[in-house]
């Protein structure tokens, strides 16, 4: 097997295993406080990081170049509401036309 | 909640029906773009079945869009299992809090937790009874897990045709995914903090480390003081 397929199991296997722990689990080992702040926070964190390096990391590098105007387009389009796959069409939209002049 | 309406004592057929009605309306929205990670998958250099893979089962949209998100930024596919796992997370407390409401044992409890995601959560722990929980819960996670995986697949084969997914702009399309699904947990001070801080240290980091590396050290390091941000307040 490939890196990729291991890696892909280990998203699934880890996924899934979450997901029942929290069926199973008694509520009170998990409802201490700080886990629970970490928990709301750690999404917020990855999610972020991985919005600055889609959008500005190149190799061993920071640049700027047309991915920057899909995500303005995207910060538009959240603040008009627009949905999900409507503002992902125009994001990518957008990349590819700045990309082309 | 009290014994009574946690017993599902009178049934409301009108209140069920819209119920239902609202499961399927976010059920399908969120389901069709299944399609976007169809198409990523092959952009990130994985194939049409591994990205299939990942929305059969593992089936947890921001886990699957972090791994190919990494993968595809030259990261390893240990730093993107990493990423997507830790983002999977908070599956666990919406377990829980699904928990009492669905009492579910054995194999129930085993087909139950796969469509425990942020949607049949949302869809279920709003409502006045378990009766109704229950309601939202599968409706809205079996038509995301159905139309997400007809999705994905389409997605995966018309990917995997377009040569270069760079010219439709697919890669600032991932961004704006990323930037969709933290939108809406920016709802006060501490998440704002959170965010910008993880931004600068992904970009700060992107220099001196490998590929993938920002993404964990970057976000981790944003939440540790995040952590001790909002245990000041």
């Amino acid at each position: 097997m490939t890196d990729l397929w291991w890696g892909v199991l280990a998203v699934c296997v880890g996924c899934y295993a979450l997901k029942l722990a929290g069926l199973s689990v008694p509520p009170a080992v998990l409802e201490h406080r700080l886990t629970v702040r970490a928990t709301a926070l750690i999404p917020v964190g990855l999610l972020a990081a991985l919005v600055a390096v889609q959008a500005a990391a190149g190799d061993r590098e920071v640049v700027v170049d047309a991915r920057l105007a899909g995500v303005a387009t995207a910060v538009a389009c959240l603040l008009a509401r627009v949905p999900f796959l409507p503002m992902l069409v125009l994001a990518a939209a957008a990349t590819a036309l700045v990309r082309l002049v | 909640m009290t014994d009574a309406q946690n017993h599902d004592a009178d049934p409301d057929p009108d209140a069920d029906r819209a119920v239902i009605r609202d499961a399927l309306g976010v059920g399908i929205g969120v389901g069709l773009y299944g399609v976007t990670f169809g198409a990523l998958g092959p952009a990130a250099g994985l194939s049409v079945w591994q990205t299939c893979a990942l929305s059969l089962l593992a089936f947890t949209g921001a886990s699957q869009f972090a791994f190919v998100g990494v993968v595809a930024s030259g990261g390893s596919p240990v730093a993107g299992a990493l990423t997507s796992v830790l983002l999977g997370g908070r599956n666990v407390f919406y377990g829980i809090s699904m928990a009492s409401h669905l009492q579910v044992r054995g194999w129930r409890r085993w087909a139950a937790a796969h469509l425990v995601i942020d949607e049949s959560t949302a869809m279920g722990v709003t409502r006045p009874t378990s009766h109704q929980a229950r309601l939202g819960f599968y409706w809205t996670g079996i038509t995301i897990f159905l139309i997400w995986n007809l999705t994905t697949a389409a997605g995966a084969i018309a990917g995997d045709a377009i040569g270069d997914p760079e010219a439709i702009g697919l890669d600032g399309a991932v961004a704006a995914a990323f930037l969709g699904l933290l939108w809406p947990r920016l709802d006060s001070a501490v998440p704002r903090a959170v965010a910008v801080t993880g931004v600068v240290l992904a970009l700060l980091l992107v220099p001196f480390t490998a590929p993938g590396v920002p993404i964990i050290l970057g976000g981790l390091s944003a939440v540790a003081l995040g952590l001790v941000w909002g245990g000041r307040r």
